[in-house]
């Protein structure tokens, strides 16, 4: 591309927060026993080195993965070590994934990929999680992230390999499992199922069913090592719910404590109907008309409906659903950034409890402004630009009077935003009340299950009622 | 602590909303904010010595009474700036107490407190606002005529980035500590001032900065020179020469009562406590080496590799007596009096006389070829940079002195674009060596790629018009930087030269960078001598 030179400056840009972010403390830094997330992953290169043989990790130093001794080791090299680990792997999957994801935009101007680009790498959450509190989210966003490019440009094959590794690398990818099914069985049977559809029927079943086998061909020697690999991805003994997560099943046990009244069983089959009857509509209606836009916002939708009304649900889950609504930054800018600021918020607590207040707040703030300043976001509040041109048709048939749609979502923003900076300063500033030692974290998981629910709504809405426009909103896109 | 940090939070965002407020003018707030916040990130880096210095000033301005400021030594690091430096720091005391009362102390020596840091960090990023407030003033001052229509093709764009962005100022400052974002930011507001003709504010921010950090005593030949030449005369003849006639008395005089009023407000006090030989003493010490513990890349640096090199193949030659060569020798990186075994040794006299030597040009150019601002400009990025290059004991964060200032003049035309980008390279690599620490590895790498890519395309795309600003030598040059870190960081240390000869990647550093500055000097010269005169064509 002609300016490539700016793209790389947004990459370093992008490069350089990451890891001053990491300078900051880690999840569990100097908390034993228990530690956290980064004494996790270390204790996960324990177990692999010794147990089956990785031998790269030996030159470094031994001393941090030595079988047992080395729990809860913790020192300067070695924190240097693992964050070195995240920016390498961050550089060589997510961050190429982004680039190239913007670059493939259509009808948009070289600057606003540009900037589009620098938004998303800007997004505070992940760069919070992965490079603060400690995780590798960033190699299975990258992979589903290569998954929906290959699947958008009609690279399936590939698309369900890079979305297969995704899944075996992290099983939360599960969530965007059902949009690229969804997507890919439209796709056969637009293509007519007695041909050609079929064919590519065939072959993508071919390439899960392969990859899925070479993924996990060293655990099929024992029935029982697959069940208890099994039981720890899908930990259904945990319960419901575990700390406070900004879903439903959480917010709704301030009023009602589900858990302790539903036995075990019966809080699965309501979780998981209550999950797909969410989800259903826009899956159907991407069925029966695939188009990489509906593909977009149904990885949306799913992704929230799972995480509102599924189980064991970690409030880190949210970066799955971010990932889908920075892809459609570019369309709906005022909403997705909106989302955006939300989803950063809602891990307030667990951000507060790794000691990350000044990058979140640094991060969000250049996020917003970032935002603000490429795309403009409060021109951008009509009926048009949220795409709620044909909804508002559809109920003006019913109310006459139903133009105020654009300003109630300013209002509802506004109320938003100010909440969150008044909460975020009430956590931060004040002691909670003996009796409610929760209460702060409660209430941010509250107000941003409320929101969530809003967006859900609205995504929702979007998708359904693409129909009708659909070809001419194709041409715009 | 959470209280500092929420209410710096609410500042950000108060500035965030004022920023997309202004509409049309949001690219500079943007850009300011940007940087901000990136200054924010920075804040638990590696700091070097400089950051107890600071506190330790601290501590001396707030606990002693005046008498004692210049005497207390305590510590090592005793008070060697000006006297209005020294109030700077007794006023940043009084907010320093609600922070933490402890750091005040004289005799709590290195304490850093997560406060204190806070603190610390927390006032160089404030006291930036005057930085930032300049380099607003310096783009008005910007010709934007032949632009492109698009924002970031505009040269008070690129001069903002570079200004803002600028990679050196983020890791003196922000990373190895020190607080010339907003000493800078007097230089630049006066350097403004002149350009708008308003030459008292100009000079009366000079002397102010003067007494805030007598390191700017190097350029004080252009202010003085220019002043008399283009204030004082008030016309000149046609061809530009000087018409003694139109000498005006009064200009003279105000200026001098500026100067002498801004004195007498610093040293005053001192003079009335008869302390001045102390004062002067503490500012101007002597006894330290020709270079500094990291060698500066001027022209001392090739003078001591060149005896370096002399001597080792003296010796092998058997034209060396090895019994009478100095045992320690430079080359070790310690901060003392030493000997040069082949060529002469060179006395603090010698470097003065080489530095005027090479300021003179300059300045009788300024006199006799007098091209306005630009040409004052030009004199002082000249006089800073011979100083740089023949100073005694200077410090390598002085290549700052040049680079800022030769911001301006790159975005104006191609010839100077070239020059400055030779020199900012070469001077934000050989800065590399402040910071050693392995974390601070990839911000150094990260900043310094994102500077230079962006100060090199930007400019190319703005003078695309003209010739390529590089010749290929020029070309090879810069991008030998690249091997250069890579051999110096990352292979060097796991040879086993390591531990035989420690001192070769700082060797090579200033070097290399010692190349290409006096490139950079000598180019900037020879356009400044071959201009042709200005007198027929511009107005002063």
């Amino acid at each position: 591309m002609e300016k490539w030179h700016l793209m790389a400056t947004v990459v370093l840009i992008g490069l350089t927060v990451r890891w001053t972010v990491s300078l900051n403390s880690y999840s569990g830094a100097g908390k034993p026993p228990m530690f956290g997330d980064y004494e996790a992953q270390r204790h996960w290169q324990e177990i692999t080195f010794n147990l089956p043989v990785e031998q790269w990790a030996k030159f470094i130093n031994p001393d941090w993965i030595a079988l047992h001794s080395s729990r809860g080791y913790e020192s300067q090299a070695h924190k240097l070590f693992m964050r070195t680990t995240v920016l390498i792997a961050d550089l060589l999957i997510y961050i190429p994934a982004v680039v190239l994801y913007c670059c493939c935009l259509k009808e948009i101007s070289t600057k606003k990929k540009i900037a589009n680009a620098l938004c998303i790498l800007l997004y505070p959450g992940l760069i919070l999680i992965d490079y603060g509190h400690f995780q590798y989210n960033s190699v299975s966003l990258g992979f589903a992230l290569w998954g929906v490019l290959g699947v958008s440009c009609d690279w399936d094959l590939l698309g369900s390999l890079a979305f297969c590794l995704a899944i075996n690398y992290k099983q939360m990818e599960l969530y965007h499992s059902l949009p690229f099914f969804c997507f890919l069985l439209g796709k056969c049977f637009k293509k007519g199922l007695k041909g050609k559809g079929f064919v590519l029927l065939i072959k993508l079943a071919c390439t899960v069913v392969a990859s899925f086998i070479l993924c996990w061909l060293p655990f099929f020697t024992e029935r029982e090592q697959l069940l208890q690999v099994l039981r720890r991805l899908f930990p259904v003994d945990r319960g419901l719910f575990e700390d406070k997560v900004a879903n439903i099943w959480c917010s709704f046990s301030i009023f009602l404590k589900i858990k302790d009244i539903l036995p075990r069983h019966i809080q699965i089959i309501i979780s998981f109907c209550f999950t797909f009857l969410s989800l259903l509509p826009a899956c159907i209606k991407l069925t029966l008309q695939p188009s990489p836009k509906g593909f977009r916002f149904t990885l949306v939708s799913c992704a929230l409906s799972f995480f509102l009304f599924s189980f064991q649900v970690h409030e880190k889950s949210i970066l799955l659903v971010s990932l889908p609504v920075c892809l459609v930054l570019s369309e709906i800018p005022f909403m997705s950034t909106w989302f955006l600021l939300v989803s950063t918020f809602s891990m307030l607590p667990l951000l507060l409890k790794d000691e990350l207040l000044m990058p979140s707040v640094v991060t969000t703030v250049a996020f917003f402004i970032a935002c603000a300043v490429s795309f403009s976001i409060f021109e951008k509040t009509s009926e048009e630009e949220l795409q709620l041109k044909s909804f508002s048709i559809s109920v003006r048939k019913y109310l006459p009077c139903f133009t105020f749609l654009p300003r109630i979502i300013q209002y509802l923003f506004l109320i938003s935003v100010i909440s969150m900076v008044l909460l975020t300063l009430i956590t931060v500033t004040l002691e909670p009340p003996q009796k409610l030692p929760d209460l702060f974290s409660v209430l941010v998981c509250f107000v941003s299950c409320l929101n969530f629910l809003f967006f859900l709504v609205y995504f929702n809405i979007i998708i359904m009622w693409d129909s009708k426009n659909g070809r001419n909103q194709k041409k715009i896109n | 602590m959470r209280i500092q940090l929420v209410e710096s939070a609410r500042g950000a965002a108060v500035m965030a909303a004022l920023g997309i407020a202004t509409g049309g003018g949001y690219w500079f707030s943007a850009l300011a904010l940007g940087v901000t916040l990136l200054k924010c990130l920075l804040i638990p880096t590696y700091h070097s010595t400089d950051f107890e210095v600071h506190r330790n000033w601290l501590a001396i301005t707030h606990s002693l009474p005046i008498s004692q400021w210049y005497y207390e030594a305590t510590s090592e690091w005793t008070l060697d700036y000006p006297p209005f430096f020294a109030w700077f720091e007794y006023a940043l005391s009084h907010v320093a107490k609600y922070f933490d009362q402890e750091m005040l102390n004289v005799h709590n020596l290195n304490y850093s407190s997560s406060r204190t840091l806070l603190f610390q960090r927390f006032s160089v990023i404030f006291t930036d606002a005057l930085f930032v407030y300049a380099v607003h003033e310096c783009c008005k001052c910007v010709d934007g005529k032949k632009a492109g229509k698009e924002l970031t093709e505009k040269p008070k764009f690129i001069l903002s980035v570079l200004l803002l962005w600028n990679f050196g100022l983020l890791i003196v400052d922000h990373i190895h500590f020190q607080y010339n974002g907003f000493l800078f930011g007097l230089m630049l507001l006066s350097i403004a001032r002149l350009f708008q003709k308003r030459h008292m504010e100009g000079a009366f921010l000079f002397a102010v900065l003067l007494h805030f950090k007598h390191i700017y005593l190097y350029v004080a030949p252009a202010y003085g020179v220019y002043l008399l030449r283009s204030y004082c005369f008030t016309a000149n003849k046609p061809d530009g020469s000087i018409r003694w006639n139109s000498f005006s008395f009064v200009r003279l005089t105000s200026l001098g009562l500026i100067v002498f009023l801004v004195s007498a407000l610093s040293l005053g006090p001192f003079l009335a406590l008869n302390q001045l030989p102390q004062v002067l003493s503490r500012l101007f010490p002597f006894k330290r080496g020709l270079c500094h513990a990291y060698w500066a890349p001027n022209f001392w640096a090739l003078y001591n590799a060149l005896d370096k090199v002399l001597s080792v193949i003296g010796l092998e030659l058997k034209l060396l007596d090895p019994n009478k060569i100095p045992k320690a020798s430079m080359t070790s990186g310690l901060v003392q009096q030493f000997q040069h075994t082949v060529l002469p040794s060179v006395t603090p006299l010698a470097t003065l006389i080489c530095t005027l030597m090479a300021i003179l040009p300059s300045v009788f150019c300024l006199w006799f070829k007098p091209q306005g601002p630009r040409g004052f400009l030009r004199c002082l990025i000249l006089c800073a940079l011979s100083s740089f290059l023949f100073g005694w004991h200077v410090h390598e964060k002085a290549i700052l002195l040049a680079v800022l200032p030769m911001s301006l003049l790159s975005v104006g035309k191609a010839g100077d674009a070239s020059i400055f980008l030779i020199l900012t390279t070469t001077g934000h690599y050989s800065l590399f060596p402040l910071l050693f620490t392995a974390p601070e590895l990839p911000i150094k790498i990260l900043l310094m790629l994102l500077f230079t890519i962006y100060s090199i395309s930007s400019l190319k795309t703005l003078f695309r018009k003209e010739k390529p600003l590089f010749n290929w030598m020029e070309t090879f040059y810069l991008l030998g930087l690249g091997p250069l870190e890579v051999f110096c960081e990352f292979v060097f240390p796991f040879t086993s030269w390591k531990l035989k000869y420690p001192f070769i990647p700082l060797l090579l550093t200033s070097v290399y960078c010692a190349v290409g500055i006096t490139y950079a000097w000598f180019k900037l010269y020879v356009s400044v001598l071959t201009d042709p005169p200005v007198g027929k064509t511009k107005k002063q």
